[in-house]
């Protein structure tokens, strides 16, 4: 088979993108060496920074996601006033560099702004604590969750919660067991963008709460204080339980092929 | 009885004005017109879907106009189905009964009773995905009318389904009906109008412009509109037999039409297009099978030619040019035969 000029370009292209992508990764696997790889995987402030930026962002994924469920629910189904005003409220932490997030947040949960003081109350603190860190992580990484589990409702035909309604269900039947199910694997998918985007974050979390560490933060604490040699190891380890999770979580919402009305 | 009362709603590019309406129980209404006509709307807002602007609906002598949908024993059976792509066949069929607090072997005894007069037995394991449109279209009946809906709404139920399969639910709706079933079918195709209902509402932008009896809407059309969308002047309540290998249509007793068909024999309608109806001075010696002799008695200008209306042993109408009808003196009084061949003869 004979490609055409444009088709030759378009190949030689899509090369160089992926390159782009996996070749600092590979080079950053290859410089790697295997005693400066052990030694880290040993170190335990290294296992526990890895273990807290995991069970945190899961947490915080789960918690989040349960919140934001209806209100994703409410835009796919719903049309009202300034809904596009609030859509935009939803991106807007896309959009917005994550330090400033994280210098927004900080004000808002520090120990003398109201929130700060009423969790005061109950003895917890924002600030250095992972319940900090969680904050930071679900402000970045919400947009994910809400867009991907609205589009899933948005993909479940109406007619369908109508004809449960019709056979006698009431609207949070119909919700439970038509739309939600069908909407799952978008929910599944957008639950993956989220938790990812959260464990990664830096800008955010380093304003909020420098220490506990979670991996990112001491990667950049490794380099600063270490060099590069330092913090690369610990950043291979990081990126392939990332990558491990990612594989993992995504074949899960692959498993099972809903067959679509 | 369902009774709708001054019934008015804008609903995007459609609307309803004035709605009046009755269907008797037990009986096949069929609500016949064309797309963006309302028909759909109508089935939607007597289903509860959505609610009227102005009016009331009543079903057994009971205002349910804003009753919630789960609590108005209706039931809706949708144009594309709607059957839960994520649940098996038995799973959709009990939806309803799990919305209910029955107990478990009388679920069992309905599910089984159902599955069976629907002839569905051997799909309650599949998913919908894997039925064909005519196994889709008996699930959603099941999951519908195993709940005992009073009034059994039906969205063009046939236009999905191939024309090999709509007979077979064609009989079943009429099973389904006569069991004492009240149905409201939505159509825009007369033929399924006239093979199925008993009471017409024919319905075009939004409003009911002529209802009543298939024969009284179809024979006598109240407007251009009508005419033009039932259009077929020529048409009998009949009874379909067959003697000695060929077929009949018996009108008003003593009338044989002659005809081609494999339809069951049984009560029907024959209908005869103006146009597939030639007029002769004497007896014609030609193949058509079907030659009346009569008197014109009236004569009146169509948008194309002549009307002219022939009274046999029943009442002919014959579409002619104006060149036929002047050359051949159709007037008033005169004697004429007519014939038409029994291919041009539709049963439904």
């Amino acid at each position: 088979m004979k490609y055409s000029l444009f088709q030759n370009i378009s190949i030689f292209f899509s090369g160089l993108i992926i390159l782009f992508i996996i070749g600092p990764l590979l080079s950053m696997f290859i410089q790697t060496g295997k005693p400066e790889f052990l030694e880290t995987i040993a170190d335990e402030e290294v296992i526990n920074s890895i273990w807290l930026t995991l069970s945190t962002a899961f947490l915080t994924t789960i918690i989040f996601a349960v919140f934001s469920i209806p209100f994703a629910y409410l835009m796919a189904r719903y049309n009202f006033p300034f809904k596009g005003v609030l859509q935009g409220i939803i991106d807007l932490p896309v959009v917005i560099p994550h330090s400033a997030a994280g210098i927004a947040l900080l004000g808002f949960v520090s120990r003398d702004s109201a929130l700060g003081k009423f969790a005061g109350y109950f003895g917890l603190d924002f600030i250095g604590s992972s319940l900090g860190i969680g904050i930071a992580m679900a402000f970045v990484s919400l947009p994910f969750f809400i867009n991907a589990a609205r589009d899933g409702f948005a993909s479940v035909p109406k007619r369908l919660e109508q004809a449960a309604y019709t056979l006698g269900a009431s609207p949070l039947r119909a919700f439970v067991t038509i739309s939600l199910p069908l909407a799952w694997r978008n929910i599944l998918s957008g639950f993956i963008m989220m938790f990812a985007r959260g464990m990664s974050e830096f800008g955010a979390v380093v304003i909020v709460a420098y220490n506990p560490m979670i991996t990112p933060v001491l990667i950049y604490e490794y380099f600063g204080a270490f060099g590069l040699k330092y913090a690369r190891p610990v950043s291979v380890i990081f990126v392939s339980i990332s990558l491990l999770v990612f594989i993992l979580l995504r074949s899960l919402s692959k498993e099972k092929a809903v067959v679509r009305a | 009885m369902l009774e709708l009362k001054n019934i008015s709603k804008k609903y995007k590019q459609f609307s309803l004005k004035g709605i009046n309406l009755k269907v008797n129980k037990s009986e096949y209404f069929v609500l016949l017109g064309n797309s963006g006509s309302g028909k759909s709307l109508l089935l939607e807002l007597i289903a509860g879907i959505i609610q009227p602007k102005e009016g009331e609906v009543y079903l057994n002598g009971k205002n349910i106009t804003n009753k919630p949908i789960q609590k108005r024993q209706i039931g809706l059976v949708f144009q594309d189905f709607a059957l839960f792509p994520h649940k098996t066949v038995q799973e959709n069929i009990l939806y309803s009964l799990n919305n209910s607090s029955i107990g478990k072997i009388l679920k069992k005894t309905k599910l089984i009773d159902i599955a069976t007069s629907m002839n569905i037995e051997h799909l309650l394991n599949r998913m919908p995905g894997t039925l064909s449109g005519g196994e889709s279209q008996r699930v959603a009946l099941a999951r519908t009318l195993v709940k005992e809906p009073e009034i059994l709404l039906l969205d063009e139920p046939l236009s999905s389904l191939d024309i090999q399969l709509r007979s077979g639910i064609r009989s079943l709706l009429k099973k389904i009906n006569k069991k004492g079933q009240t149905i409201i079918h939505v159509t825009h195709d007369y033929d399924e109008a006239i093979a199925l209902g008993s009471k017409v509402a024919v319905i075009d932008d939004g409003r009911i412009i002529q209802s009543g009896t298939i024969q009284e809407v179809f024979k006598n059309p109240e407007s251009e509109f009508v005419a033009n969308f039932v259009g077929v002047k020529n048409f009998f309540k009949s009874r379909l037999y067959r003697t000695k290998g060929k077929t009949f249509a018996k009108v008003d007793r003593e009338t044989d039409i002659y005809l081609l068909s494999d339809k069951e024999e049984g009560e029907g309608y024959v209908m005869i297009r103006d146009e597939d109806i030639l007029i002769y001075d004497k007896q014609p010696e030609s193949s058509a099978m079907n030659n009346f002799e009569g008197i014109v008695k009236e004569a009146i200008p169509a948008r194309l030619g002549m009307e002219i209306s022939i009274q046999t042993s029943l009442l002919f109408w014959v579409l002619v040019t104006r060149e036929s009808y002047e050359r051949m003196k159709l007037e008033q009084g005169r004697k004429v035969w007519i014939s038409f061949k029994a291919s041009a003869v539709r049963f439904l």
